[in-house]
């Protein structure tokens, strides 16, 4: 039985395909400032995959998304795209690389000065393509962000979702195959954010999209990405999985994110609540993960019952990332200290993950 | 028409009317049409922009700025040689043109600029990421996204170039400052003077309500 399952398997990473994007030692230290924005990033990201980039503000996620098109000129590193080096084009060669690679921004960046269907055609205009072309483009489009009404407002006219699907189907007018998103629901109301990531969701699967994004939500992460990496100060300190951050996060910034979303740390307060040990008794507060077919209550009873142990819930939460479900779950444990040492064992040989959270006694 | 003029003086009127019409037309074309480029250039090569150059940029913003600051009846008189170079005169409603026109260009061109710095950021790297080149940037983006405020700048121009005209029409330009002057002030016709300001007052209002009309009915999209 199979509890804790390997991440999705990326071809990528078994060596198969070359990567959509391959970052390699990005760095970039603006003139004035104190430390670099990007202080030596490598990333890889698998054709298909969804990979998220989340970090605090100021961790340097815009900057490393616009070095992926070169819209910032990196200090040193290497940028990849499909195979060819952009870091070695000129002006002309970038421009071409660009129309392949479409891009969503958190402000929307609409043209006030053309309508829904002049700002979808842009980029093919800017590419060359002939009217009638560019006119049946638009027009298979629109329905495919759900603007089909919306074809002669003007930007003004149009709610902030509704202007991020136009960013959306400009970003895709030219039928790239990557998509870069810079925090593409930031500006948005949680509603529209949910509808918004669901659309990311959707045309990702239907057209095939390799997709990078950044943002500072970690629920964002969650709805969309298969991988995730975590930025800090211009490095990435964690990457991997969605489901594997998520449910054993290491850096305590990544706990921080994943808190947001999956409370992994015990209320404060209960901890002061609980009863003291008795004598020659130990107590020891756990941290358990199931990732797999296992009830957390038979889990619970069957340790309490075997090892003659007080098993206490004091928090816990089931959840699920992808198609995944998982539960995470604090206990404090109460028992004979070699008792609780075996339940420990016995717990992970079922392949559960079990952590002794920090614990400051009264 | 006007009761209170002579036909002669009404005829003069209309005579010096048109040549006001013709120096601030004329001039104001000029404007616009160096007067863009320049704005767009000095865009451009500013820091940040799409062609960032100090090399360029200073200079140029020196000699906009000395245009600018150079009072204009000053400046009318120490372009003279330039003006006889262009127009073949110094004197005359053409001639004014001349000085009428450089002023204002310098003038046009920081208001254009402005404008054109109105242009948010944001919008200019989205046209570069799906790979538009810079004259496309300019022409697609830059310039139709700050149509609002260039069409704010050229009113701003036409109504500044009214009160200029009158100046330059007492060197000799002709107009309806100078028609003021000469019978309104010197020959002691304050009927004269009254009708001139008048009619500047109606030229003004009109440039500025036509102007605005325009400008709200752009940014209202
Ligand atoms: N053009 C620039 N010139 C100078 N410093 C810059 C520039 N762009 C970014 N920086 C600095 O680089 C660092 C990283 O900025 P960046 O915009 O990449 O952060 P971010 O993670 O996207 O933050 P946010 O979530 O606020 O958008 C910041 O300290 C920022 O001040
Ligand atoms: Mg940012």
């Amino acid at each position: 039985m199979m509890l804790d399952q390997p991440g999705p398997d990326l071809p990528v990473a078994a060596g198969r395909v070359p990567p959509a994007i391959r970052l390699t030692g990005l760095r970039r230290h603006f003139r004035g400032a104190p430390a670099p924005a990007l202080d030596g990033i490598s990333l890889e990201v698998a054709p298909g995959e969804v990979f998220g980039v989340i970090g605090r503000s100021g961790a340097g996620k815009s900057t490393l998304i616009r070095c992926v098109n070169l819209l910032e000129r990196p200090d040193a590193g290497r940028v990849e795209v499909l195979g060819g080096d952009l870091t070695a084009e000129g002006e002309a060669g970038l421009r071409t690389a660009r129309r392949g690679i479409g891009m969503v921004f958190q402000h929307f960046n609409l043209l006030a000065s053309r309508t829904v269907a002049g700002n979808i055609a842009f980029p093919l205009e800017v590419a060359g393509v002939p009217r009638a072309e560019r006119e049946a483009r638009v027009a298979e489009l629109l329905p495919l962000v759900g603007l089909a009404e919306k074809r002669d407002a003007w930007p003004a006219q149009l709610s902030g979702g509704q202007k991020q699907r136009v960013g959306i189907a400009r970003a895709l007018a030219s039928a790239p195959s990557i998509l870069l998103c810079d925090e593409a629901t930031s500006a948005l109301d949680p509603e529209t954010t949910t509808e918004i990531l669901g659309l990311l969701a959707d045309l990702r699967s239907r057209l095939r999209l390799t997709v990078l994004l950044i943002t500072h939500e970690m629920a964002v992460v969650k709805a969309l990405c298969d991988r995730v990496a975590v930025l800090e100060a211009g490095r990435v300190i964690e990457q991997g999985p969605v489901f594997d951050v998520f449910t054993r996060p290491r850096a305590a910034t990544t706990r921080r994110f994943v808190a947001e979303v999956i409370g992994h740390d015990v209320p404060p307060g209960t901890l002061a609540a609980l009863p003291a040990p008795g004598p020659g008794e130990a107590r020891r507060l756990l941290r358990v993960l199931f990732a797999g077919p296992h009830s957390t209550r038979a889990v619970v009873s069957e340790a309490s019952r075997r090892f003659a142990l007080d098993l206490n819930i004091v928090a816990g939460r089931i959840d699920a990332i992808g198609a995944r479900p998982f539960g995470i779950m604090a206990l404090a444990a109460y028992g004979v200290p070699e008792a609780v040492e075996a339940a420990i064992l016995w717990m992970r040989g079922l392949g559960l993950t079990v952590d002794e959270l920090a614990w400051e006694e009264g | 028409m006007l009761p209170w003029l002579t036909p002669m003086l009404e005829d003069l009127l209309v005579e010096a009317a048109l040549e006001t019409l013709v120096m601030v037309g004329g001039a104001a074309a000029i404007a616009v049409l160096f007067g863009l480029p320049l704005a767009l250039l000095l865009h451009a090569t500013a820091p940040g922009g799409l062609a960032p150059s100090a090399a360029l940029n200073r200079p140029l913003g020196l000699v906009v700025n000395a245009v600018r600051s150079t009072p204009f009846i000053i400046l009318m008189v120490a372009i003279v040689p330039f003006t006889r170079l262009v127009a073949g005169t110094s004197i005359g409603t053409g001639a004014a043109i001349v000085p009428l026109a450089l002023a204002a260009t310098a003038f046009i061109a920081r208001l254009f600029e402005n404008a054109l710095r109105e242009v948010d950021r944001g919008v200019v790297e989205a046209a570069r990421a799906m790979g538009a080149s810079r004259l496309q940037i300019v022409l697609k983006v830059l310039v139709p996204e700050a149509l609002p405020g260039l069409l704010a700048a050229i009113t701003v121009t036409l109504v500044s170039l009214v009160g200029y005209s009158a100046m330059a029409g007492a060197v000799g330009g002709g107009g309806l400052g100078d028609l003021g002057i000469r019978f309104g002030y010197q020959r002691f016709m304050p009927e004269v003077m009254a009708t001139v300001v008048l009619i500047l007052i109606l030229f003004v209002q009109g440039l500025q309500s036509l102007g605005d009309w325009l400008v709200r009915r752009l940014r209202r999209r």
